[in-house]
Order: structure tokens, then C-alpha cells, then sequence
């Protein structure tokens, strides 16, 4: 499975809330070795948790 | 200061807690004035431990879940579109026009007010079910399912929902914060 941007971004989105697929783990994987704005992203999505569980605690 | 001034004193915060979600004064006084009242027929139950402020927070937390599935049963319909506003960051073969950049420093980011302020408004300018959603997720730690029945939408649109939220969120952060 060859994953596009966007697809990818989708994934990383879902995966916070579900367990992905290994199909869909696996081509994440691949994805995320060669595109650097969605390693960005990958950094990015979970940490809106922390902002937002540090945001309702202070 | 006796329990009844000590939690009313916890007002304003409480109802910007539940304005932020509920985004509606009403629904959000309305939440807040049962989370008091709860919250003082309880008192007993209170009686000392832990913090007061996360106490009572914990009590609106369901107070807020009660009135959104009230909301969402009432008028399941509400439209705020569905479709993807977001494919207008990817090409035709879904390749980013601009692709995100590492973030510089966002542990440190969360130490200080101002980001907490940044993020404050670009959680105020998502779209009120787009929030909702959201912060039922995150916040509240509902399961998808859970989030899909208490807005009284497909579970489709709860995903599209929380996509929506998350890259609208880091757009805005990108924005407010990162990209300076």
C-alpha cells in the first residue's frame, strides 16, 4: 500500500483515537522514512493533547 | 471563606470552561449553575480531598457530556458541512502544496501563557461542532463511538470531525505561534 500525503495525514489523525491496521501501521511506517512534512505532522498531531491537557490545568 | 463562597468563587472559571465548549451562554450558565448546586449537595462527599477547583471541574465535565447529547439529540441535523476543507492543502495526487515544518521548541512552548492564550484562540475559532467533537476526544476522553452518539452524527463525520480539528488546530498554532 502506497500511501499519498493526504492519506497519510488521515492515518494520523485516526490513529489517535483507533488502532490502526497492521496493513495501515505498516504503510504509515514506509510513509513517514521519506516524507519529511508528514514526520513534521507525526510530531505535531500528539502533542495537541499535551497543549491541551496543559491549557486545562493551569 | 466557608464551601459555598469557596465554590463560587470558582465561577468564572467554570463557565469559561464550559462557554469553550458548549460555545452557547445559556447551555454553558445553565451547566455551570447544576455543577454549584451539585456540587453543594455533595459537600460531604467533597470533604477535603483533592483540589476543589478540579473537584467541581470533574462535576461540569458531566454536566457539559449531558448537554451535548441533550443538543445533539434535539437537532441531530445542524448543519455545519461535511466536506473536506482540507484537500486544499494536498495536490491532485494528494502530495502537500506546503509541506509542515518541524515545530522549534514545543515542550517549551507549554510553559508559557502566551501560547496557552494563542491556543485558546484557535480552539474559540473552530467551528462550534468541529470543538465539540474535539474536546470530547480529547479532553474528555470519550471513545469515538461515544462522540458520534452524543452529537447525534455518522461515525464518518466524527472522524472527518476530529481530522478537521487537529489540522485546523496545528494550522492555527503554525500561524499564531510557530511560524514567528
Amino acid at each position: 500500500m502506497n500511501l499519498s500525503c493526504k492519506e497519510a495525514t488521515r492515518l494520523l489523525s485516526r490513529r489517535e483515537d483507533q488502532r490502526l491496521s497492521l496493513a495501515e501501521r505498516a504503510a504509515l511506517r514506509v510513509h513517514l522514512a521519506i516524507c519529511r512534512g508528514c514526520r513534521a505532522l507525526s510530531e505535531q498531531i500528539p502533542f495537541l493533547r499535551r497543549a491541551l491537557s496543559r491549557y486545562f490545568e493551569s | 471563606m466557608g464551601f459555598r463562597e469557596d465554590l463560587e468563587a470558582l465561577r468564572p472559571y467554570l463557565l469559561r470552561y464550559a462557554s469553550l465548549q458548549l460555545r452557547n451562554r445559556d447551555a454553558a450558565e445553565d451547566a455551570v449553575q447544576e455543577t454549584l448546586l451539585a456540587a453543594l449537595a455533595a459537600e460531604a462527599g467533597f470533604a477535603g480531598r483533592s483540589n476543589l477547583r478540579t473537584w467541581a471541574t470533574g462535576i461540569l465535565k458531566h454536566k457539559i457530556v449531558d448537554a451535548i447529547r441533550r443538543a445533539g439529540r434535539e437537532r441531530p441535523l445542524e448543519g455545519e458541512d461535511t466536506s473536506d476543507d482540507f484537500d486544499a492543502l494536498f495536490d491532485e495526487r494528494g502530495h502537500w502544496h506546503e509541506h509542515p515544518e518541524p515545530w522549534a521548541d514545543p515542550d517549551g512552548a507549554l510553559q508559557q501563557k502566551e501560547f496557552l492564550a494563542a491556543l485558546e484562540r484557535c480552539l474559540e475559532a473552530l467551528p462550534p461542532r468541529t470543538a465539540r467533537a474535539f474536546l470530547l476526544r480529547e479532553h474528555m476522553g470519550l471513545e469515538t463511538d461515544e462522540i458520534c452518539k452524543a452529537l447525534g452524527v455518522t461515525s464518518t463525520h466524527c472522524w472527518v470531525l476530529l481530522y478537521r480539528a487537529r489540522m485546523a488546530l496545528r494550522a492555527c498554532l503554525e500561524k499564531s505561534w510557530f511560524g514567528k
